[in-house]
């Protein structure tokens, strides 16, 4: 069964950003650079915050603009990307309705979730939530 | 991406001719950890012997640490400069999202000289310095406006720092501080005017770096282990619950809440204003420094409704902390939230640094009391204990400079009891205005050695409390000693730069195994080594500066109110200062070492 991150309830996030130190760490790295969740205040800290990550569309907007077939839909709702077919356009961080495919300046290639689910272990609020793609 | 321990480049700006450049200063680094360690070697370099504060010769230093970036809490910042309000050592750590941006900016360290002919702010981020104009920014009511339009303007969203300055800073106020992310603050010591004495409105830094350890895989395996000992232990519950403010109601009890200017040591509006109330009653929202989940930071929701209009509101999000409690609720003897949250919304938008104004505006009240000034000197203004309306308006003259007694009071009160009388009962240490302990010896001896004057130096607050659950009393030479101890310990953890509230994790075994994942190797003894020699340096600054314990200034006031640890006498204080004296020289160099 697919899974997606969900986030649950983004009032009570607080923006400590654990979760996007988290995503670096899958690749045994320190930092924010290669993230593919993301949060940032609604206009300061004052009006809270909100949190970007692929929520797994069944019709992602994404592949629709890859001009390459590089990002493909994935069962269940989602997608997965082939480094080899990317041409790095940027087409797919363009597309996504809700901002969240992020641009890894190093490999100069799109980062997309890849459904792990290692950032909710460190989110302390129960913000995000790996669970199955609803309707699947 | 670079490795964790490649941690080298300083930034220098110099804002006269609009030009910057970076250098490899791996060597401080390598052995000075980065933030106070790194910051002091820099002022040293910087600024030289008798410069003016506020003239373009002092430095402005930030400095991150190996941590920031890599471990959860390391999301502190230390600023450093020569200090317009004490003349002398200016250091002010701050949370938000500073410290790490920088690091992931590829920056250790960011050096500012010179002085701007037009308002400017700067934009810093991994490709370099851009000078912005900031004249249409110059002279606004409102910090958070400021924030508002450089965040609309400017890129890095979610991983930047907007640091900010207010009218006090522009004007000069000797206590103005530096707002970053509209509720942290480089508070004490008037960073804010020296930002304001180069023109200099705001700082953007952003960054999205990626570091690389030298050990991956024990990295992954400290860092869960730290991070269980932060979320699913009690280690940070007080900070994490109620935040700060959870200490009002037992410093109260205890008798150690300074209120009317120390005229007495409880307040009783405690239990108003406390952690527990404001929760209740004022509590909208929790937010997190970078890469921190303890999320300390508490920001009240506040409906303020419209005297000249009906049915006409607005809601303010104001964030609250012990200390700004202390100073400009208890100090002020207001007792009513919402008219300290009025007075607190005010002074974050003028700029100015929360306790020092509580602490210079109590003093005159009581010179009011006692007739030492009266309506001609205040511009008409009565100031009276709990008149929080009359409060915001004398803040505002502060930061406005509106007339010589509240000139004078912008320069703090030192300068402002010299100048007016009232000296023994003006709540200044070292030049620094009080913090909100009145606990014991070790309080007020830690206010008056700390090499910022400030409780966070060495909390010897925290000393008397655990002398008073212990049950017992200690001599001023053991009590110095403590002080000593933590004071140096400290100066590992602000190198970092790890929060002071995450002292009970970052023990020296484990910042000495954060260090080795990273790929730089100190053992607990050379940290403690390094604590001292940090320490040793900041001190040389100060007595190069003119600083003298012997002409250390004890308000009489403190001796005079009874503490828990009963009366604290001047003769303890000086035979506190003289041993802590001699352990600071006793002290090898660092190039000694």
């Amino acid at each position: 069964m697919a899974k997606r991150i969900s986030v649950i309830d983004v009032d009570l996030c607080v923006g400590c950003q654990s979760c996007m130190f988290a995503c670096n760490r899958r690749f045994a790295e320190a930092g924010l650079a290669r993230t593919a969740i993301f949060v940032q205040s609604t206009g300061g800290f004052e009006h809270g915050f909100a949190v970007k990550v692929c929520r797994a569309c069944k019709e992602p907007p994404c592949v629709k603009v890859c001009p390459t077939g590089a990002l493909m839909k994935r069962e269940g709702g989602g997608v997965r990307l082939d480094y080899r077919k990317c041409i790095s356009c940027g087409n797919c961080v363009v597309g996504c309705t809700i901002g969240a495919i992020f641009w890894d300046e190093v490999l100069d290639k799109p980062t997309v979730c890849t459904y792990c689910g290692y950032c909710v272990s460190y989110c302390p609020y129960g913000v995000i939530k790996l669970e199955e793609v609803e309707g699947v | 991406m670079t490795e964790a321990s490649a941690l080298s480049k300083v930034l220098y700006i110099d804002l006269t001719n609009r030009r910057y450049w970076i250098k490899e200063r791996g060597d401080i680094f390598k052995e000075c950890l980065g933030g106070t360690g790194v910051a002091i070697r820099l002022l040293q370099e910087e600024c030289k012997a008798g410069t003016d504060p506020l003239a373009p010769e002092n430095p402005i230093i930030f400095c991150a640490g190996y941590l920031n970036g890599v471990f959860p809490l390391a999301s502190k910042t230390v600023a450093m400069f020569k200090s317009p309000l004490t003349k002398n050592l200016g250091e002010s750590h701050a949370g938000g999202r500073c410290g790490v941006a920088m690091r992931m900016a590829g920056l250790g360290g960011i050096v500012i000289r010179g002085k701007s002919e037009s308002p400017v702010y700067l934009v810093v981020n991994e490709y370099g310095v851009r000078f912005k104009d900031a004249s249409a920014l110059w002279g606004m009511s409102s910090s958070s406006t400021v924030g508002r339009i450089i965040r609309e303007r400017e890129t890095g969203a979610g991983v930047r720092a907007i640091m900010r300055i207010g009218r006090a800073g522009e004007n000069l106020v000797s206590y103005a501080g530096v707002i970053t992310e509209t509720f942290r603050h480089f508070g004490r010591l008037g960073l804010g005017a020296v930002f304001g004495s180069k023109k200099l409105k705001a700082i953007v830094i952003s960054g999205r770096g990626s570091l690389i350890l030298k050990d991956a895989r024990g990295y992954r395996v400290l860092y869960d282990e730290l991070y269980r000992n932060f979320t699913k232990t009690t280690l940070m519950k007080k900070y994490h619950e109620l935040g700060t403010p959870m200490n009002v109601i037992p410093l109260n009890v205890a008798k150690s809440l300074p209120s009317r200017n120390l005229q007495r040591a409880t307040f009783e509006g405690a239990e108003a204003l406390s952690g527990e109330a404001m929760s209740e009653r004022f509590l909208g929202r929790r937010a997190a420094c970078a890469h921190c989940p303890v999320s300390c930071i508490h920001i009240a929701a506040l409906r303020v409704p419209y005297e000249s209009e009906p049915h006409f509101y607005k809601t303010k999000m104001i964030s609250y902390d012990y200390e700004p409690i202390y100073a400009l609720g208890s100090m002020l003897e207001i007792r009513s939230p919402e008219g300290f949250l009025q007075l607190m919304d005010r002074v974050e938008e003028l700029g100015l640094d929360a306790i020092s104004t509580g602490v210079v505006l109590a003093w005159a009240t009581e010179c009011m009391e006692r007739g030492i000034v009266g309506p001609e000197e205040t511009g008409g203004l009565v100031l009276k204990w709990g008149d929080y309306r009359t409060y915001i308006e004398a803040a505002e003259r502060i930061a406005g400079l509106k007339g010589g007694f509240y000139e004078a009071l912008g320069k703090g009160l030192d300068y402002a009891s010299s100048m007016y009388g009232g000296e023994e009962f003006a709540l200044a240490f070292g030049g620094n205005e009080m913090p909100g302990y009145h606990c014991g010896l070790a309080t007020h001896l830690g206010f008056l050695v700390g090499a910022r004057h400030s409780h966070l130096d060495n909390a010897g607050y925290a000393i008397d409390q655990k002398l008073n659950a212990e049950g017992r009393k200690a001599e001023p030479t053991e009590i110095a000693k403590m002080i000593f101890e933590e004071e140096c310990w400290r100066q590992v953890l602000s190198s970092l730069v790890v929060c002071f509230f995450a002292r009970g994790v970052y023990t020296p075994e484990v910042v000495s195994k954060c260090l080795s994942v990273i790929g730089i190797n100190f053992t607990p003894a050379d940290l403690k080594g390094l604590g001292e020699s940090i320490l040793r340096d900041k001190y040389e600054f100060k007595f190069r500066e003119g600083f003298s314990f012997d002409k250390l200034r004890i308000p009489k006031r403190v001796t005079e109110i009874p503490t828990p640890q009963g009366p604290v006498t001047e003769k303890d204080l000086r035979e506190g200062i003289k041993s802590f004296e001699g352990l600071l020289k006793g002290l090898k160099s660092i190039e000694n070492r």
